[in-house]
């Protein structure tokens, strides 16, 4: 059974063809597969986008993809990030995103996850990393709102387990409201799903 | 909006702190309960699509899920994933070892409050409460047989970041007697939880149970 029907970015991440081996086991999962791709589209085609704009979610999602140096994945969001920045429509000072983005990843890409338990029994296993943040110079070309999302997102890539009340007021304070922060969220975190279910079923390929 | 149904005890846009909360500061099979740091949508302002995006309506009363709401869409998208990666077990790997691998995520990323709730669905579908307790006492690395220990290594391989999982990973789990299904199922159980521990991590936090 085939059943690649609208375009899957899964199946295009892993060069999927219909019937092969990853074709016919996704497709006895239908209903995940349908969704990874409904989640896909929930956060990069939305029908309500708010006030997170097209340019965010992708300058987002090519530094994510980036950090995790998982090389279909990380084209695919630079590629789609490049034509978003040159559309047409996207704001002028959106130009050099594509460049700014790739320039903070080389500067925040390491190894996770770790960082620092609450205070206790687990202290023992605190971690020391890297504590990412967009250096100052460089805040003016990515604007003080994508510089707060990155910050953020380097957080939830990394040291997820240090998130805090203050991080999410540093994401109020650069202009993200409650709803924006919880879209936000939402996008790192399918990133990192997305990006492992690629990486793992390429190797069952 | 200005009706709420609740009073204004917080402006929505600012983060709520929880000064005197009691803060679990281990890994358990105990219920934990989990408190935001934003405030959740108030059902007063939920319409159509928000509604939709709970899947469950009696979600509108978890905190979490309600928070969540406020990008409905997305919220659907992910839990409709969440319910067929975990529930659908009409083929595949058994629930326990799904449940196994959300653990071990929910271990390694450092998520209490999920490895909690995942712990709990481990001991009941594996009867194996003292191995799982041991993974949450002792970590990843803790003794298991080899069947666990293959699937806690590659979720933790998939967890980590750059993913750290490799062809060894996935011979060892077919050495172990799961098939291309299984295998993808624990790859599936271990990515979501890459997912679901950002979320419960950085947008609220856990409470530990009231003592008895």
């Amino acid at each position: 059974m085939t059943t690649i029907t609208p375009p899957d970015v899964i199946d295009e991440l892993l060069g999927v063809t219909p019937g092969s081996a990853i074709d016919e086991l996704r497709a006895r999962r239908p209903v995940t597969r349908a969704n990874a791709q409904a989640s896909y589209d929930a956060l990069f085609t939305p029908e309500h986008p708010g006030t997170v704009s097209a340019v965010e979610r992708l300058a987002v999602a090519a530094f994510v993809a980036g950090l995790h140096a998982s090389a279909p994945t990380e084209r695919y969001y630079a590629e789609q990030l490049l034509s978003a920045a040159a559309a047409p429509v996207a704001d002028e000072s959106a130009r050099a995103l594509p460049q700014a983005v790739a320039t903070e990843i080389a500067a925040a890409r390491t190894s996770g996850p770790y960082g620092a338990y609450p205070a206790g029994p687990l202290s023992v296993e605190d971690t020391e990393g890297l504590r990412y943040r967009v250096a100052p110079d460089r805040r003016d070309v990515l604007g003080v709102r994508l510089s707060a999302a990155l910050d953020h997102a380097h957080l939830l890539v990394f040291r997820p387990r240090e998130a805090s009340p203050a991080a999410l007021q540093a994401l109020l304070d650069a202009g993200w409201s409650t709803s924006d922060i919880v879209t936000l969220s939402q996008l790192v975190a399918f990133l990192t799903f997305q990006i492992r279910v690629v990486a793992g079923l390429e190797l069952l390929s | 909006m200005t009706t709420s149904s609740t009073p204004a005890a917080v402006a929505p846009e600012a983060v709520i702190e929880h000064a005197d909360l009691d803060r679990p500061v281990a890994f358990t099979q105990a219920e934990l309960g989990w408190v935001p740091w934003l405030e959740p949508l108030p059902e007063s302002e939920f319409e159509e699509r928000h509604w939709t995006g709970l899947v469950d309506a009696s979600r509108a009363k978890s905190p979490y899920f309600a928070l969540l709401a406020r990008d409905p869409e997305i919220l659907g998208a992910r839990t409709r994933t969440d319910k067929d990666i975990f529930y659908n077990t009409k083929e595949g790997l058994p629930r326990a070892e799904r449940e196994l691998a959300a653990t071990a995520t929910s271990r390694h990323n450092g998520c209490i409050f999920c490895a909690s709730v995942h712990s709990r669905f481990a001991s009941h579908h594996s009867k194996r409460g003292d191995d799982v307790q041991r993974l949450l006492d002792e970590g990843t690395d803790a003794a298991l047989d080899s069947r666990w220990r293959a699937i806690v290594d590659a979720s933790v391989a998939l967890a980590s970041t750059p993913v750290a999982l490799t062809a060894g990973h996935i011979a060892e789990l077919r050495a172990q007697g799961l098939d291309p299904l299984e295998i993808a199922d624990v790859i599936h159980g271990s990515a979501f939880f890459s997912w679901a521990n950002r979320l419960m991590l950085s947008l609220g936090e856990p409470e530990a149970p009231a003592t008895p």
